[in-house]
C-alpha cells in the first residue's frame, strides 16, 4: 500500500444458513425458485402473523459460534425498524444487544488471530429487481419485489478491526468461508449471495496512531472484489488526506464494473432504527448440554485440519515450512482426508501431500468424490516403486475422471507394467558400463552423479523405470 | 321482551337435537335485522357463510357426530381477527376489503367447536380507543342508550352481545378493550392471562399486551368460550405451553375461604355510584364466605403512563407494514417513500397517527431510555406490587371503569381524558394477569355498571369462581341483562 | 426523581412523522404537537422516576427456548397472495421508483 500509511480493516459477513426452512416460518429456504412461491403470512408480514424460531437455525448459529471460539450466551431478538419494500414487516428481526455468540477468534493459515466481536442471528430481506436497462436502482422507473428470500436465516459475523491489508482481509474471508462450510452452516456460495461481505476501512499514519475515520463498503460478493475494493478505498482515503482534506464517515457501494466505491449515504443520514425487544419472541437460553450436543456434531475446522497435516509432516522442520501452501491448498479444497488416509496406510506424507496438492487439486470436485481406497492403493504402488511418478500421475488422471477404479488394472491397461527387479538390475548395469568415468566419481562419493545413470535408465526404459529404485540399485552396486 | 338464550343453553339444545342450529341462527339474524341499523355493531354480517356453517352443524347432529361444545352458537368476531377469505379491516381504511388468506387460531378453534360466525364487529381503528368512535366505518352505539358510546375498543362485540345479536363475541384486550366495553354495555367480558389464548391471526396492536377473550351474557358462557379458545398454540411463541385452566367445571365451587382485596387505587376518582356498586359486590362475596379487606397497590398509579409509552411504541412498529406494497390500500405517488407516506396518511385515522407518532417518539434515539426503557421498569414495579397484594389475597376487586357509558363525542377531542377511562383496566395488561368484568346493577340513568375482578397469572379458576358469585348476587336486570330477541 | 425530557417541539413532531412515513398538514402538526405534549407531560411521572436497579420487563410471562422443528410446511398460493397486492408485475410486487438502497 501507499508508503507511510497503515490500513485498519474490520469485516462484517452475512452468512445464509443451510436450513430446510426460514428463520421464523416453515417456508422453504431455497435459492432460485420461481418468485413468491416460498411465502406465507409470516414472511410476507401479513397482519396477524407471528414468528416462531427455527431450532436448526439456532443450532447452526451455535455451531458457527463454537467454530469461532465464541462465548455462546443467552440471547434475545430486537426489532430494527426501517421502511423498505423488501423488508416485509418494515422491521428486521435481529439480535442486538444480546447476541448468541460473542468474543471469539479466527486463526488465519499463517497463525494470525483475528478477534470476532459477535456472530448474531437475523433474518434476510426479500429480493428487489430494478426495472430498466441498467438493472441498477438509479435510473429505474420502478422495482419488483420477490419475498422468497424474506426471512431466510442469517448469521452476521463481525470481526474486530484487526486486519491490516487487503491480502489479510482476503485470507480472513477465505478462511471464514471454509469454516462456515466445514461447520455445515453454509454452502459458501458467494455468487448466490450465501455469503456477503461488508468492509470497514480506515487509514492512519502509524500503526500506533488512533483509528482514522472509517467508511463502510457494501456489496462485496467475491473475495476478489473484497481485495480490490479495500485497495481502491484505501487509496481514495489516502489521496484525500494527503491533499489536506478529511475523510467523511460514509457508507459506500462497490461498483465491480467501474472498479470503484461510490457514496451511498453519509453519517448525517444515519437511520434511527428505534431498536426494541421483539415482543413476539422469547429469549434463547442454551444450556451446557445443548451447547455440548452442538459441539459434538462439529467436524474438524480448517485450522485443526491444517494442524493435523503439519503434525503428520513432523515437527519444526523445513519440511513443514516449505509445504505450508500445499497444506493450505488441500485443506481449503477439502482434500485433506486423502492425505491423512494415505499416510495412515503407510504412504510417505510428503508424497501424499504433493500428489494431493498438485495433481488431485486440479480437479478438486472429482477428488472429493474419489474412492479413498483406490487413491491409497495408487500412492502405495508409487511409494513402493512399482509405478514411476509420471505413471502415477497418469493413473491418477484416469481415477479422477472415472471417480475410482483399480489403479493396478489401469496401470496395466496403460502398459505401465512395473519393471521386474531383474530387468532393472540389468538396465542399471548397462548404464554403469556405458559411463565408466562417472561411475568412478560416483563410487568415490559424488552422489549427484547418480542423475547421470538415472537419466540413462529412464531413456532406455522410456520413463517407465522408478527413479528411486534406480538410485537404490546404484547404492547397492557401490556397496 | 324475552331474554335471549345463553350459549350454554343453545349448545345443549343443539347437541341434544331439540333445536336446530339453523333456527338459532335465523333468530339472531332477525335480531340483527331489527336493531343493527341503529347500533352499528358490525362491519360485516356474514349471513350466507353462517347459514352454511349452521347447516353443517345440523348435518353433524343428524349424522350422530358430536358437533362440539359451542354447537350452533352464533359468535361475533372483532374485526381484528383474521378470517380466511372474509374481509378483516380493523375498522381502518388502510385495510378496507383485505381478505386474509388464513384464519386466526381462535377462529379455527371456535369453528371446530361448532360455533357459527355471524359477522365481524366494529372497533376502534386498530383497537386504539375506548369508545369505538375512531372506527373508519363510524361509531357503534350503546344498545342501552343509542346516544352513548359502547366503550372500546371492542365496542362492536360488546354491543352485539348486549343487543342479542350473538350470545358470544370475541374481543381483544390490550389495555381494557374487552372489560371496559363489557362494563359499559352490561355484559361479561374477560381478559385471560397473557399467553393462554393464541394471538396468531389477531392483528397486532401492542404485542406484549394483546390478548383475545370472550364477551358473553353470563359468566358460564364466558367460561365455556374461554375453555374452547384457550390452550397452547405452536404458531404463537408467547403461547404458554402448560395446561390451561379449565374453568367451566369449577364455576359452582364458591368463594368460601377466599380472601378478596378491594383495591383502593381503583376506587379513587371513580364515580360514587360505581364505587357503591363495587362495594356491594364485595359485600356479596363476603356474604358467600369470602374474607374481604382493603388493599393498596400504589404502583398501579403509574400504569397509565407506562402503558401509553409501551403500547404506542409496539404499535408504531406493528403498524409499519401498512405501507401499500403487499396488501391493503395504496395511494399512488412517484416514488416509494412518497407512496408509503401518501398511503399511510390517507389510510390511518387521527388516533392511529397520534399513537404511531407517540410510539415512534418514545423509541427514537435520545428518548428511548427516558420513555420506553423507564416504562418497562415501571412494568416490573407493577408486577411486584400485585405480587405483594396476592400474597394476602386470592382475588382483587374494583370498578372496571371510573364512569358509566359517556355520550358520543364527549371525549374525542381530548385524548388524555379518553385514555383515563382505561385507568382501572390497564394495570392487569401490564402485569399479564387475568381479569373479568361482571355487570352489577346500573346507575341512576339505568346505565350498566361493571365490577372487575382480578387474579394472579393463570388463576382463571379462582377468577371465574368469584365472578360466578358476583353474578348471582347482581341486582335484577344486570347480571343477565340486555339481550332481547 | 430525575429531570424529565424537554417538552416535545413542533420540529420533533415533524421529524417523527417523517420517520413514521406520515404526512401532516400544518393544522395537524399544530394539533398533534399540543396533544402529544399533554400526553408526554402526563408520562413525566414515569420519565422522571429514578429506576436504577429495577430490571425492565419485556414479557410479563417469563418463557424461554420456544423453538420450531426445521420442517417445511406448505406456504400460500401465489395467485391468492398476488391478488391482494395493489400492483403486480411478473409475479412480483411492483413498487414505484426507489430513491436509494435500504438503510
Ligand atoms: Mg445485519
Ligand atoms: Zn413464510
Amino acid at each position: 500500500m501507499t508508503d507511510g500509511w497503515h490500513l485498519v480493516i474490520g469485516l462484517e459477513v452475512h452468512c445464509e444458513l443451510r436450513t430446510e426452512t426460514k428463520l421464523f416460518c416453515g417456508c422453504r429456504n431455497m435459492f432460485g425458485d420461481e418468485p413468491n412461491t416460498n411465502v406465507c403470512p409470516v414472511c410476507l408480514g401479513l397482519p396477524g402473523s407471528l414468528p416462531v424460531l427455527n431450532q436448526r437455525a439456532v443450532e447452526l448459529a451455535m455451531a458457527i459460534g463454537t467454530a469461532l471460539h465464541c462465548d455462546i450466551r443467552p440471547s434475545t431478538f430486537h426489532r430494527k425498524n426501517y421502511f423498505y419494500p423488501d423488508q416485509a414487516k418494515d422491521y428486521q428481526i435481529s439480535q442486538y444487544d444480546e447476541p448468541i455468540n460473542v468474543d471469539g477468534w479466527l486463526e488465519l493459515p499463517d497463525g494470525f488471530r483475528v478477534r470476532i466481536e459477535r456472530a448474531h442471528m437475523e433474518e434476510d430481506t426479500g429480493k428487489t429487481t430494478h426495472a430498466g436497462a441498467s438493472g441498477r436502482i438509479h435510473g429505474a422507473d420502478y422495482s419488483l419485489v420477490d419475498y422468497n428470500r424474506s426471512g431466510v436465516p442469517l448469521v452476521e459475523i463481525v470481526s474486530a478491526p484487526d486486519l491490516r491489508d487487503a491480502a489479510q482481509a482476503r485470507a480472513y474471508a477465505t478462511e471464514l468461508r471454509a469454516i462456515l462450510v466445514a461447520s455445515g452452516a453454509s454452502d459458501g456460495k458467494m455468487e448466490e449471495g450465501s455469503m456477503r461481505v461488508d468492509a470497514n476501512v480506515s487509514v492512519r499514519r502509524s500503526p500506533d496512531a488512533p483509528f482514522g475515520t472509517r467508511c463502510e463498503i457494501k456489496n462485496l460478493n467475491s473475495v476478489r472484489s473484497l481485495g480490490r475494493a479495500i485497495e481502491y478505498e484505501a487509496e481514495r482515503q489516502i489521496t484525500l488526506l494527503e491533499a489536506g482534506e478529511a475523510v467523511e464517515q460514509q457508507t459506500r457501494h462497490w461498483d465491480e464494473t467501474a472498479g470503484r466505491t461510490e457514496t451511498l449515504r453519509s453519517k448525517e443520514e444515519a437511520y434511527d432504527y428505534r431498536y426494541f425487544r421483539e415482543p413476539d419472541l422469547v429469549p434463547v437460553v442454551p444450556d451446557p448440554e445443548w451447547k455440548a450436543a452442538v459441539a459434538d456434531t462439529l467436524g474438524l475446522m480448517p485450522a485443526q485440519r491444517r494442524a493435523r497435516l503439519t503434525e503428520l509432516l513432523g515437527q519444526g522442520t523445513d519440511a513443514v515450512d516449505g509445504r505450508r501452501d500445499q497444506v493450505a491448498t488441500v485443506v481449503d479444497l477439502g482434500l485433506d482426508d486423502l492425505v491423512v488416509e494415505a499416510a495412515a496406510a503407510g504412504v510417505p506424507v510428503t508424497l501424499a501431500l504433493a500428489r494431493t496438492a498438485n495433481e488431485a487439486a486440479t480437479d478438486a470436485e472429482a477428488a472429493r468424490r474419489l474412492d479413498l481406497g483406490a487413491y491409497v492403493a495408487l500412492l502405495t504402488m508409487e511409494a513402493a516403486g512399482s509405478l514411476s511418478a509420471t505413471q502415477s500421475k497418469a493413473v491418477l488422471g484416469e481415477l479422477l475422471a472415472a471417480g475410482g477404479g483399480d489403479p493396478a488394472v489401469i496401470a496395466r491397461a496403460k502398459g505401465f507394467e512395473a519393471m521386474s527387479t531383474d530387468s532393472l538390475t540389468a538396465t542399471v548395469a548397462e548404464a554403469v558400463a556405458a559411463e565408466p568415468d562417472a561411475w568412478a566419481r560416483y563410487r568415490d562419493g559424488e552422489d549427484k552423479l547418480a542423475q547421470v545413470f538415472v537419466g540413462r535408465v529412464m531413456k532406455a526404459t522410456r520413463g517407465q523405470a522408478n527413479g528411486k529404485a534406480v538410485v537404490a540399485e546404484l547404492q547397492r552396486l557401490r556397496g | 321482551m324475552t331474554a335471549a338464550p345463553t350459549a350454554t343453553e343453545v349448545a345443549s339444545a343443539v347437541r341434544s337435537g331439540t333445536v336446530r342450529a339453523a333456527t338459532v341462527l335465523e333468530g339472531h339474524l332477525a335480531a340483527i335485522d331489527a336493531a343493527e341499523a341503529g347500533i352499528h355493531a358490525f362491519n360485516l354480517v356474514t349471513r350466507e357463510q353462517a347459514r352454511s356453517d349452521a347447516a353443517a352443524v345440523d348435518a353433524a347432529v343428524d349424522a350422530g357426530h358430536d358437533p362440539g361444545l359451542l354447537a350452533g352458537v352464533p359468535v361475533a368476531l372483532k374485526d381484528n381477527l383474521c378470517t380466511r377469505g372474509v374481509p378483516t379491516t380493523c375498522s381502518s381504511a388502510i385495510l378496507a376489503g383485505w381478505r386474509p388468506p388464513y384464519d386466526a387460531t381462535v377462529v379455527t378453534r371456535l369453528r371446530r367447536a361448532g360455533a357459527v360466525v355471524v359477522g365481524k364487529t366494529n372497533m376502534d381503528e386498530f383497537a386504539m380507543g375506548s369508545s369505538t368512535e375512531t372506527s373508519a366505518t363510524g361509531p357503534t352505539r350503546n344498545p342501552h342508550d343509542l346516544d352513548r358510546v359502547p366503550g372500546g375498543s371492542s365496542g362492536g362485540s360488546a354491543a352485539a352481545v348486549a343487543a342479542g345479536f350473538a350470545p358470544i363475541a370475541l374481543g381483544s384486550d390490550t389495555g381494557g378493550s374487552i372489560r371496559q366495553p363489557a362494563a359499559l354495555c352490561g355484559v361479561v367480558g374477560m381478559k385471560p392471562t397473557y399467553g393462554t389464548v393464541s394471538r396468531y391471526g389477531l392483528v397486532a396492536f401492542a404485542s406484549s399486551l394483546d390478548q383475545v377473550g370472550p364477551f358473553a351474557r353470563s359468566v358460564a358462557d364466558a367460561a365455556l368460550c374461554f375453555d374452547v379458545i384457550g390452550g397452547h398454540d405452536e404458531a404463537d411463541s408467547t403461547s404458554l405451553n402448560r395446561p390451561t385452566p379449565r374453568v367451566l367445571s369449577v364455576l359452582d365451587d364458591g368463594v368460601e375461604g377466599m380472601t378478596v382485596g378491594v383495591l383502593a387505587e381503583f376506587l379513587d376518582g371513580a364515580d360514587p355510584v360505581v364505587v357503591a356498586r363495587a362495594r356491594a359486590a364485595a359485600e356479596a362475596l363476603a356474604a358467600a364466605g369470602a374474607r374481604v379487606e382493603e388493599v393498596s397497590v400504589p404502583e398501579v398509579a403509574l400504569a397509565l403512563s407506562a402503558y401509553y409509552l409501551i403500547a404506542p411504541a409496539e404499535a408504531s412498529s406493528n403498524l409499519a407494514r401498512y405501507d401499500g406494497v403487499r396488501f391493503g390500500l395504496r395511494v399512488d405517488a412517484d416514488d416509494t417513500v412518497a407512496m408509503n407516506t401518501a398511503t399511510r396518511s390517507a389510510g390511518f385515522g387521527a388516533e392511529v397517527k397520534r399513537r404511531v407518532m407517540l410510539g415512534t417518539y418514545a423509541l427514537s434515539a435520545g428518548y428511548m431510555d427516558a420513555y420506553y426503557g423507564k416504562a418497562l421498569r415501571v412494568r416490573t414495579l407493577i408486577i411486584e406490587g400485585f405480587a405483594r397484594a396476592y400474597q394476602r389475597c386470592d382475588v382483587l376487586l374494583g370498578p372496571t371503569t371510573p364512569t358509566t357509558a359517556f355520550p358520543l363525542g364527549a371525549k374525542v377531542g381530548d385524548p388524555l381524558s379518553m385514555y383515563l377511562s382505561d385507568v382501572c383496566t390497564i394495570p392487569t395488561n401490564l402485569a399479564g394477569h387475568p381479569a373479568i368484568s361482571v355487570p352489577f346493577g346500573t346507575d341512576d340513568a339505568g346505565l350498566p355498571v361493571g365490577v372487575q375482578l382480578l387474579a394472579p397469572a393463570l388463576a382463571e379458576s379462582t377468577l371465574f369462581r368469584a365472578a360466578a358469585v358476583v353474578e348471582a348476587a347482581a341486582p335484577d336486570g344486570s347480571g343477565r341483562g340486555g339481550g332481547t330477541t | 426523581m430525575t429531570d424529565g425530557p424537554a417538552r416535545i417541539t413542533r420540529d420533533e413532531v415533524a421529524h417523527v412523522a417523517r420517520l413514521a412515513r406520515l404526512h401532516l398538514t400544518d393544522a395537524e402538526l399544530e394539533l398533534f404537537t399540543g396533544q402529544l405534549a399533554v400526553i408526554l407531560d402526563h408520562a413525566a411521572d414515569v420519565a422522571t422516576l429514578d429506576l436504577e436497579g429495577v430490571a425492565p420487563t419485556a414479557h410479563a410471562m417469563a418463557v424461554t427456548n420456544v423453538l420450531r422443528s426445521d420442517t417445511p410446511r406448505p406456504g400460500l398460493d401465489r395467485d391468492e397472495v398476488l391478488a391482494a397486492a395493489p400492483d403486480v408485475e411478473d409475479h412480483r410486487f411492483r413498487v414505484p421508483k426507489l430513491l436509494g438502497e435500504a438503510p
